[in-house]
Protein backbone atom coordinates (compact mmCIF):
# COMPACT_ATOMS: atom_id res chain seq x y z
CA UNK A 1 0.00 0.00 0.00
CA UNK A 2 2.88 2.50 0.10
CA UNK A 3 2.59 2.83 -3.53
CA UNK A 4 -0.76 4.19 -3.18
CA UNK A 5 0.88 6.39 -0.86
CA UNK A 6 3.93 7.92 -2.51
CA UNK A 7 1.13 8.62 -5.64
CA UNK A 8 -1.39 10.45 -3.14
CA UNK A 9 1.63 12.68 -2.14
CA UNK A 10 3.50 13.09 -5.39
CA UNK A 11 -0.05 14.37 -6.75
CA UNK A 12 -0.54 16.25 -3.80
CA UNK A 13 2.82 18.32 -4.30
CA UNK A 14 1.13 18.58 -8.44
CA UNK A 15 -1.82 19.94 -6.84
CA UNK A 16 -0.25 22.50 -4.32
CA UNK A 17 2.14 23.50 -7.28
CA UNK A 18 -0.60 24.22 -9.78
CA UNK A 19 -2.59 25.87 -7.36
CA UNK A 20 0.24 28.36 -6.36
CA UNK A 21 1.04 28.85 -9.93
CA UNK A 22 -2.30 29.86 -10.66
CA UNK A 23 -2.31 32.07 -8.20
CA UNK A 24 1.22 33.43 -8.80
CA UNK A 25 1.48 34.17 -12.51
CA UNK A 26 0.70 37.37 -14.20
CA UNK A 27 -0.63 35.80 -17.45
CA UNK A 28 -4.43 34.60 -17.27
CA UNK A 29 -3.72 31.60 -19.93
CA UNK A 30 -1.25 30.42 -17.71
CA UNK A 31 -3.63 30.71 -14.61
CA UNK A 32 -6.44 28.81 -16.94
CA UNK A 33 -3.90 26.15 -17.94
CA UNK A 34 -2.76 25.64 -14.27
CA UNK A 35 -6.13 25.19 -13.09
CA UNK A 36 -6.82 22.45 -15.39
CA UNK A 37 -3.66 21.10 -14.46
CA UNK A 38 -5.10 21.40 -10.59
CA UNK A 39 -8.74 19.98 -11.70
CA UNK A 40 -6.79 16.67 -13.51
CA UNK A 41 -4.82 15.63 -10.42
CA UNK A 42 -8.30 16.15 -8.53
CA UNK A 43 -9.90 13.78 -10.58
CA UNK A 44 -7.16 11.43 -9.72
CA UNK A 45 -7.80 11.53 -6.46
CA UNK A 46 -11.63 10.83 -6.60
CA UNK A 47 -10.32 7.95 -8.67
CA UNK A 48 -8.39 6.84 -5.52
CA UNK A 49 -11.05 7.18 -3.58
CA UNK A 50 -13.43 4.92 -4.89
CA UNK A 51 -15.21 7.83 -7.13
CA UNK A 52 -15.15 7.12 -10.77
CA UNK A 53 -17.81 8.59 -12.24
CA UNK A 54 -17.04 11.92 -10.10
CA UNK A 55 -13.76 11.85 -11.51
CA UNK A 56 -15.04 11.67 -14.94
CA UNK A 57 -17.64 14.78 -14.65
CA UNK A 58 -14.62 16.22 -12.77
CA UNK A 59 -12.79 16.30 -16.07
CA UNK A 60 -15.58 16.78 -18.63
CA UNK A 61 -17.13 19.46 -16.51
CA UNK A 62 -14.35 21.47 -15.01
CA UNK A 63 -11.65 20.62 -16.97
CA UNK A 64 -13.65 20.71 -20.46
CA UNK A 65 -16.53 22.80 -20.11
CA UNK A 66 -15.76 25.45 -17.64
CA UNK A 67 -12.20 26.07 -18.20
CA UNK A 68 -13.05 26.18 -22.26
CA UNK A 69 -15.30 29.20 -21.58
CA UNK A 70 -12.76 30.68 -19.16
CA UNK A 71 -10.32 30.14 -21.97
CA UNK A 72 -13.17 31.95 -24.63
CA UNK A 73 -13.82 34.30 -22.60
CA UNK A 74 -10.28 35.58 -21.69
CA UNK A 75 -9.69 35.35 -25.68
CA UNK A 76 -12.56 38.32 -25.79
CA UNK A 77 -11.40 39.84 -23.15
CA UNK A 78 -7.91 40.20 -24.27
CA UNK A 79 -4.54 38.88 -21.98
CA UNK A 80 -4.23 42.53 -20.79
CA UNK A 81 -2.71 42.77 -17.27
CA UNK A 82 -4.19 44.92 -14.20
CA UNK A 83 -1.11 46.92 -12.89
CA UNK A 84 -0.40 47.14 -9.08
CA UNK A 85 -3.09 48.96 -7.44
CA UNK A 86 -2.53 51.86 -5.70
CA UNK A 87 -5.89 52.08 -4.71
CA UNK A 88 -5.87 49.54 -1.48
CA UNK A 89 -2.44 49.36 -0.94
CA UNK A 90 -2.79 47.62 2.68
CA UNK A 91 -4.97 44.99 1.50
CA UNK A 92 -2.40 42.60 0.48
CA UNK A 93 -0.51 41.94 3.52
CA UNK A 94 -3.66 41.92 5.68
CA UNK A 95 -5.10 39.66 3.10
CA UNK A 96 -2.04 37.38 3.04
CA UNK A 97 -1.79 37.47 7.10
CA UNK A 98 -5.84 36.32 7.35
CA UNK A 99 -5.20 33.17 4.87
CA UNK A 100 -2.32 32.03 6.61
CA UNK A 101 -4.51 32.31 9.67
CA UNK A 102 -7.30 30.16 7.77
CA UNK A 103 -4.85 27.65 6.70
CA UNK A 104 -3.60 27.16 10.58
CA UNK A 105 -7.16 27.09 11.23
CA UNK A 106 -7.67 24.08 9.47
CA UNK A 107 -4.46 22.51 10.56
CA UNK A 108 -5.48 23.37 14.24
CA UNK A 109 -8.67 21.49 13.86
CA UNK A 110 -7.40 19.02 11.72
CA UNK A 111 -4.90 17.97 14.29
CA UNK A 112 -7.46 17.80 17.44
CA UNK A 113 -10.14 16.06 15.48
CA UNK A 114 -8.20 14.02 12.95
CA UNK A 115 -7.07 11.32 15.07
CA UNK A 116 -10.73 10.51 15.68
CA UNK A 117 -11.25 9.96 12.07
CA UNK A 118 -8.73 7.02 11.76
CA UNK A 119 -10.04 4.08 10.30
CA UNK A 120 -11.09 3.43 6.53
CA UNK A 121 -13.18 0.68 6.10
CA UNK A 122 -12.99 -1.16 3.02
CA UNK A 123 -15.83 -0.67 0.77
CA UNK A 124 -17.92 -3.54 -0.98
CA UNK A 125 -17.29 -4.05 -4.51
CA UNK A 126 -19.56 -2.13 -6.49
CA UNK A 127 -19.35 0.94 -4.18
CA UNK A 128 -19.03 4.65 -5.93
CA UNK A 129 -19.59 2.54 -9.56
CA UNK A 130 -21.37 4.70 -11.64
CA UNK A 131 -24.15 2.11 -11.76
CA UNK A 132 -24.94 2.82 -8.09
CA UNK A 133 -24.28 6.31 -8.25
CA UNK A 134 -26.70 6.22 -11.29
CA UNK A 135 -29.50 4.43 -9.67
CA UNK A 136 -29.40 6.73 -6.44
CA UNK A 137 -29.52 9.94 -8.84
CA UNK A 138 -32.27 8.91 -10.60
CA UNK A 139 -33.98 6.99 -7.78
CA UNK A 140 -34.22 8.76 -4.74
CA UNK A 141 -32.35 12.45 -6.28
CA UNK A 142 -34.74 12.31 -9.37
CA UNK A 143 -36.32 15.55 -8.36
CA UNK A 144 -33.31 17.47 -7.78
CA UNK A 145 -31.35 16.18 -10.20
CA UNK A 146 -34.68 17.45 -12.65
CA UNK A 147 -34.56 20.83 -10.25
CA UNK A 148 -31.27 21.42 -11.89
CA UNK A 149 -32.06 20.91 -15.67
CA UNK A 150 -33.85 24.04 -14.84
CA UNK A 151 -31.06 25.74 -12.98
CA UNK A 152 -28.82 25.51 -15.67
CA UNK A 153 -31.85 26.63 -18.22
CA UNK A 154 -32.30 29.14 -16.13
CA UNK A 155 -28.05 30.11 -16.19
CA UNK A 156 -28.18 29.73 -20.18
CA UNK A 157 -31.23 32.08 -20.42
CA UNK A 158 -29.11 34.58 -17.86
CA UNK A 159 -25.90 34.34 -19.67
CA UNK A 160 -27.33 35.55 -23.20
CA UNK A 161 -29.83 37.82 -21.83
CA UNK A 162 -26.79 39.43 -20.07
CA UNK A 163 -24.34 39.60 -23.08
CA UNK A 164 -27.01 40.98 -25.11
CA UNK A 165 -26.49 43.31 -28.14
CA UNK A 166 -29.63 45.95 -27.15
CA UNK A 167 -30.47 46.56 -30.76
CA UNK A 168 -33.32 49.62 -30.17
CA UNK A 169 -30.88 51.51 -28.05
CA UNK A 170 -28.24 53.37 -30.37
CA UNK B 1 -4.36 2.61 2.10
CA UNK B 2 -4.04 6.79 2.21
CA UNK B 3 -5.48 8.25 5.54
CA UNK B 4 -8.98 10.66 5.04
CA UNK B 5 -7.16 13.32 7.19
CA UNK B 6 -4.50 13.42 4.42
CA UNK B 7 -6.75 14.18 1.94
CA UNK B 8 -8.81 16.53 3.86
CA UNK B 9 -5.53 18.47 4.72
CA UNK B 10 -5.00 18.95 1.38
CA UNK B 11 -8.15 20.02 0.98
CA UNK B 12 -7.79 22.66 3.38
CA UNK B 13 -4.51 23.96 1.86
CA UNK B 14 -6.35 24.13 -1.41
CA UNK B 15 -9.21 26.27 -0.06
CA UNK B 16 -6.61 28.15 1.57
CA UNK B 17 -4.76 29.30 -1.46
CA UNK B 18 -8.10 29.70 -3.34
CA UNK B 19 -9.11 32.40 -0.28
CA UNK B 20 -5.66 33.98 -0.64
CA UNK B 21 -6.01 34.06 -4.47
CA UNK B 22 -9.88 35.67 -4.14
CA UNK B 23 -8.12 38.64 -1.51
CA UNK B 24 -5.36 39.37 -3.42
CA UNK B 25 -5.80 39.13 -7.09
CA UNK B 26 -7.52 41.72 -8.73
CA UNK B 27 -7.79 40.18 -12.48
CA UNK B 28 -11.89 39.35 -11.96
CA UNK B 29 -11.10 35.97 -14.08
CA UNK B 30 -8.36 34.81 -11.72
CA UNK B 31 -10.72 35.55 -9.04
CA UNK B 32 -13.33 33.69 -10.77
CA UNK B 33 -10.67 30.71 -11.02
CA UNK B 34 -10.04 30.92 -7.51
CA UNK B 35 -13.46 30.43 -6.20
CA UNK B 36 -13.53 27.06 -8.61
CA UNK B 37 -10.42 25.70 -6.57
CA UNK B 38 -12.48 26.63 -3.87
CA UNK B 39 -15.42 24.69 -4.62
CA UNK B 40 -13.21 21.87 -5.76
CA UNK B 41 -11.47 21.99 -2.43
CA UNK B 42 -14.56 21.52 -0.52
CA UNK B 43 -15.53 18.63 -3.06
CA UNK B 44 -12.54 17.16 -2.74
CA UNK B 45 -13.52 16.91 1.63
CA UNK B 46 -16.92 15.82 0.59
CA UNK B 47 -15.93 12.99 -1.36
CA UNK B 48 -13.15 12.05 1.06
CA UNK B 49 -15.47 11.49 3.87
CA UNK B 50 -17.78 9.53 1.56
CA UNK B 51 -15.32 7.31 1.18
CA UNK B 52 -15.05 7.18 5.10
CA UNK B 53 -18.58 6.70 5.86
CA UNK B 54 -19.38 4.88 3.02
CA UNK B 55 -22.91 6.75 1.96
CA UNK B 56 -23.19 7.51 -1.58
CA UNK B 57 -25.37 10.62 -0.94
CA UNK B 58 -22.02 12.54 -0.80
CA UNK B 59 -20.68 11.64 -4.64
CA UNK B 60 -24.03 12.53 -5.27
CA UNK B 61 -24.28 16.24 -3.87
CA UNK B 62 -20.64 16.80 -5.35
CA UNK B 63 -22.28 16.11 -8.42
CA UNK B 64 -24.72 18.83 -7.95
CA UNK B 65 -22.59 21.20 -6.75
CA UNK B 66 -20.70 20.67 -10.02
CA UNK B 67 -23.52 21.40 -12.37
CA UNK B 68 -24.01 24.57 -9.65
CA UNK B 69 -20.48 25.91 -10.28
CA UNK B 70 -21.10 25.40 -13.96
CA UNK B 71 -24.33 27.40 -14.05
CA UNK B 72 -22.43 30.16 -11.69
CA UNK B 73 -19.43 30.36 -13.98
CA UNK B 74 -21.71 30.93 -16.94
CA UNK B 75 -23.44 34.30 -15.95
CA UNK B 76 -20.55 35.15 -13.53
CA UNK B 77 -18.29 35.56 -17.02
CA UNK B 78 -21.09 37.45 -18.97
CA UNK B 79 -21.18 39.82 -16.51
CA UNK B 80 -17.46 40.34 -16.82
CA UNK B 81 -17.97 40.23 -20.29
CA UNK B 82 -20.52 42.90 -19.79
CA UNK B 83 -18.89 45.26 -17.40
CA UNK B 84 -15.72 45.57 -19.72
CA UNK B 85 -17.86 46.05 -22.02
CA UNK B 86 -18.93 49.46 -20.49
CA UNK B 87 -15.61 50.28 -18.65
CA UNK B 88 -13.24 48.75 -20.92
CA UNK B 89 -10.88 47.61 -17.94
CA UNK B 90 -11.35 45.02 -15.47
CA UNK B 91 -9.56 45.83 -12.58
CA UNK B 92 -11.83 45.12 -9.76
CA UNK B 93 -10.24 48.04 -8.06
CA UNK B 94 -11.85 50.64 -10.28
CA UNK B 95 -15.49 49.04 -10.23
CA UNK B 96 -16.55 51.58 -7.09
CA UNK B 97 -19.20 53.56 -9.16
CA UNK B 98 -22.04 52.52 -6.73
CA UNK B 99 -19.52 54.00 -3.70
CA UNK B 100 -21.78 56.79 -2.54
Amino acid sequence: MTVELALFFILAIIAIGSALGMLLSSSTVYAALYLVLNFCTVAVFYILLNAPFIAMSQISVYAGAIMVLFLFVIMLLGTQSVPPSKVLPWQRPVAMGLALLLAAEAAYLLFVRGAAAGSIPQPVESFGSPQAVGRALFNEYLLPFEITSVLLLVAMVGAIILTRKEKGRR
Amino acid sequence: MVPVSYYVGLSAVLFSIGALGVLIRRNPLVIFMSIELMLNAGNLAMVAFTRMFLVLEGQIFVFFVMTVAAAEVAVGLALIVTIFRSRHSIDVDLMSNLKG
